[in-house]
């Protein structure tokens, strides 16, 4: 340790730590870029417009491992106008696929309740499809405090 | 999958109403993201759909990823508008399937 002087050792530690940082970034822009992908597969690249979807999550999920998580989609549900297709997909899980629903007009109400797994802080995004192919869409972050992919 | 999935939802209701139904299908749901102590990825085993019909009709369904967690849970609605039977439909990666059935009388 001799040959190492301090303020060495200090500059590793912190080239270190911006590589790390790094690295993060990079897996968190490639989760994005898959989750981005995997709704523009969803809604055949229609931009969704910001509203008529709610989403009820905890603000902190003390275990990752069992999240519950509500959405209701703002719809008549009649025979002619309803919510045929909702997607849920977690930016920050290793895959970023959560759960396809379906509804139909004997559904009543565009609403499910389930509960998911988080691997770490992340947004969660919902996207709604209707019969008149209108694409509605809501976000909310969660912040995971033990995540829940078993690593 | 031998385990009996839960069914919560009305025996009764009447013409129109939109129903609550509760679903609860014990199992593992394994992610094939877990490593077992010698370090080989456990595979996936996971109920990867959910369908309900009413009297052979769609009512709702769901496709479902390793991120739901275990023993999945799904809470929705159904408008009831006839009397008649529910069928609830479980499907494992594999090909098993679990099916329960519940009546309800519309008035």
């Amino acid at each position: 340790m001799r040959g190492l002087t301090r303020r060495a050792a200090l500059a590793l530690g912190a080239s270190g730590a911006a590589l790390t940082l790094i690295g993060w970034s990079n897996s968190a822009l490639a989760a994005a870029k898959e989750t981005a992908e995997q709704i523009a597969k969803f809604t055949g690249g229609k931009e969704a417009a910001k509203s008529k979807v709610s989403i009820e999550l905890p603000e902190i999920a003390e275990n990752g491992n069992t999240v519950p998580l509500s959405f209701s989609v703002d719809a008549p549900m009649t025979a002619d106008n309803y919510v045929t297709d909702v997607m849920v997909v977690a930016e920050g899980n290793p895959n970023p696929g959560v759960a396809t629903f379906h509804f139909t007009p004997l559904s009543g109400k565009a609403e499910a309740q389930t509960r998911i797994r988080l691997a770490t802080t992340q947004n969660i995004i919902v996207v709604a499809k209707t019969s008149k192919g209108e694409v509605f869409t809501g976000q909310k972050l969660v912040k995971v405090t033990i995540g829940g992919c078993g690593g | 999958m031998a385990e009996k999935p839960r069914l919560k939802l009305p025996k009764q209701a009447k013409k129109g109403d939109i129903i609550e139904i509760k679903t609860l299908m014990p199992h593992i749901m394994e992610s094939g993201q877990r490593k077992d102590k010698d370090g080989k990825v456990i595979p996936r085993k996971i109920i990867n759909k959910f369908v309900c019909e009413f009297n052979g009709k769609p009512v709702f369904s769901a496709d479902l990823d390793p991120a739901i967690a275990a023993n999945p849970y799904l809470q929705f609605s159904a408008k009831v508008e006839e009397s008649g039977t529910f069928k609830f439909t479980w499907t494992e990666d594999g090909g098993a399937v679990i099916t329960a059935e519940e009546k309800i009388t519309v008035s």
